[in-house]
């Protein structure tokens, strides 16, 4: 049944190439090397991206998780094409990503960023009104008659006050500053947007408005939504597809409440029992620390803390892996084999 | 999962009641006394420089061989000097001097500060070493010592102290304006600006200008002051402006010699610089406080 709906997907979207590809991309960097002394200049690299596989199809909605130093800050400066990718090839609907925003200003217009720290990538001697006629003077978007009109448009579309554009953003709260950076990102007309934690540090209803306008936003204008998220909850609620980081290297990827009702790779199955439910004890954390990228350990790289670790585990690194419909695992001994062909026949 | 609360209101009411702008707050005079007398004495000596020929009792250069070195009375009330000039008249037409040098040299310093510390905040390498070389020599001098060895090169008179000055405060200047680049060159704002393609000259004229000019604007009316002393220190030695023009410094350096029974000849003009001096620090400081980009509140 779904291998018939997916079938009849692929060939629709074959012909135009999805919206962000990338392809085995690597991100090295130079660091000093770790107990070097004062007058040693050796360094070593650093692989905070190692063999990324990612697929983002035109409207999709693309939840990115992990932990903090998986690489997921990392992998977005490689789609917004602000780092050129040390391996591999990171591709823009087909083509190479800095050479498609080398190009004009096609790509910036087109791929929107919400920033994690909403207020910083807000100048703060510009009121909210000309921060969000920015975009729209840069790309020229409307006739400056319209441009107030637009500007006001925007704001009552994010749900701020009719007031908020003659105000600064330091006279604005957390939420609020969210909705204009989100407002300001909308304002070039985008196709995709990439939003960094944008929800987080935030209190609960607020956390929920802003989820709700994104989803609206997204199914309203057609966005295909790349989020990077540390919160499974948000993921589910806002996403339809989840890709799951560790280390550098994407470990599943699927729909998101396929993946989330039965993890396939231990680390998925670590985060999602490590997420605190009422009533219930907190569970056991996953043991031990990320490792340093720069020490990985042999063979897989989350053997040293998983808690169904083979033998092989440490000799054979695995690879992103077909697991099912729509899902790929990095994992030699996939959890619920079981589950996932479970969940296949449902 | 957790969040399940797809009925929340897209559109909901702002976050916080619309404020009352500046009700809530007391205006700035009332808050800051000391900003405000200091405020009204330093406007004071700006209204004498400018309408001098209107307030002044007495031609400032006119020398009337019957009245020297007269004590304060009601004819002269802030007495004469050794050649019989009106010591009030030449502190109000020396306000004149040492404001538009003041003035003057502080925007000379800014502006060549503002061009050598951003050039040399965003450039980074070998420039940078090399321009931040140049201010740490420039630095190493006190303003003074630099603006006599200026004197030295470009010689004597009003305009030449103006630039002398105005050159010896690039230094300060520039460092300020090379730390606040470095700090808002890296801010999220102008990566944002960059990712939406705005050209880099753009960005850094739309986005780091602004953010650079306002505390550089405080630092100007901070060092006014500093500037005034130093052209009077100039004119006290004897090598800024030349003897007739009523300047403070140099009427301080001519009642020297007289100090011990017609003190007033250096007490008054010295009184009238330290004042100005004390005014206009305050002045700066208050501004400094209240427009610190930090502490600013909403519109």
């Amino acid at each position: 049944m779904i291998m018939s709906q997916t079938q009849t997907k692929r060939p629709s979207t074959a012909p135009t190439p999805p919206v962000f590809e990338l392809i085995e991309v690597e991100q090295e960097f130079s660091v000093p090397q770790p107990g070097r002394s004062l007058f040693n200049r050796d360094t070593v690299g650093l692989k905070a991206l190692d063999g990324v596989r990612l697929s983002i199809a035109q409207g999709a909605s693309l939840a990115l998780v992990g932990e903090s130093g998986s690489g997921k800050s990392t992998l977005l400066r490689v789609l917004l094409g602000l780092d050129a990718p040390s391996g591999g090839r990171a591709l823009y609907r087909g083509k190479p990503i800095r050479e498609a925003r080398a190009r004009g200003t096609g790509f910036a217009r087109d791929v929107a960023m919400v920033y994690q720290d909403a207020r910083g990538s807000l100048d703060p001697r510009m009121t909210v009104g000309q921060l969000i006629a920015e975009p729209l003077r840069h790309f020229n978007i409307v006739r400056k008659g319209e441009e107030a009109a637009r500007v006001a448009q925007l704001i009552d579309r994010v749900g701020l006050p009719t007031d908020a554009a003659s105000r600064y953003p330091s006279g604005l709260s957390g939420g609020q500053v969210r909705r204009v950076a989100i407002a300001r990102a909308l304002a070039s007309e985008p196709s995709v947007l990439v939003a960094d934690e944008a929800v987080s540090g935030l209190d609960v209803s607020t956390q929920a408005q802003l989820l709700t306008l994104l989803r609206s936003l997204q199914r309203d204008m057609g966005l295909t939504l790349v989020f990077i998220t540390h919160d499974l909850g948000v993921a589910s609620y806002l996403c339809e597809e989840i890709a799951i980081m560790y280390l550098g290297r994407i470990v599943e990827t699927g729909p998101t409440d396929a993946v989330l009702d039965t993890p396939a790779h231990p680390y998925s199955a670590a985060l999602r029992a490590a997420a605190p439910r009422f009533f219930e004890p907190i569970p056991e954390p996953l043991p031990g620390e990320i490792p340093s990228p720069l020490d990985l350990p042999n063979g897989c790289r989350f053997s040293s803390r998983c808690p169904a670790a083979q033998e092989d585990c440490r000799l054979r690194d695995p690879q992103l892996g077909q697991q099912g419909a729509g899902r790929a695992v990095a994992c030699l001994h996939p959890l619920t084999s079981t589950g996932a062909q479970a969940s296949e026949t449902r | 999962m957790s969040i399940q609360t797809p009925d929340a209101p897209t559109a909901l009411p702002p976050a916080e009641p619309p404020k009352k702008a500046k009700t809530g707050r007391r205006s700035i005079f009332l808050r800051r006394p000391f900003f405000t007398i200091a405020l009204i004495v330093a406007a004071g000596y700006v209204l004498a420089a400018i309408f001098a020929p209107y307030v002044a009792p007495y031609d400032p250069v006119m020398q009337d061989i019957n009245a020297m070195m007269q004590a304060p009375s009601m004819a002269h009330l802030l007495g004469t000097d050794s050649y019989g000039q009106d010591i009030l008249s030449r502190v109000i037409y020396g306000a004149r001097y040492a404001l538009i040098i003041g003035i003057f040299s502080v925007l000379i310093g800014a502006a060549g500060g503002l061009v050598i510390g951003l050039a040399a905040g965003l450039s980074g390498g070998w420039l940078e070493w090399a321009l931040m070389r140049l201010i740490d020599s420039i630095l190493a001098l006190p303003s003074l010592i630099l603006a006599v060895a200026f004197i030295a090169i470009l010689g004597q008179g009003v305009d030449k102290v103006v630039v002398a000055v105005g050159l010896s405060m690039i230094g300060p200047f520039a460092r300020t304006v090379r730390a606040d680049v470095m700090q808002v060159r890296v801010q999220l704002f102008v990566e944002a600006a960059t990712l939406m393609s705005i050209p880099y000259l753009k960005v850094i004229w739309r986005h780091v200008l602004p953010n650079v000019i306002f505390p550089l604007a405080v630092q100007v009316t901070i060092r006014i002051s500093e500037a005034i002393l130093v052209s009077s220190s100039l004119s006290f030695l004897g090598i800024g402006v030349t003897p007739p023009t009523p300047d403070w410094g140099l009427m301080i350096a001519e009642g020297r010699a007289f100090v011990s029974f017609a003190a007033w000849m250096s007490a008054m003009p010295g009184f009238a610089l330290a004042l100005l001096l004390i005014a206009l620090s305050i002045v700066g400081d208050g501004i400094r406080e209240e427009f610190d980009p930090k502490l600013r509140r909403g519109a």
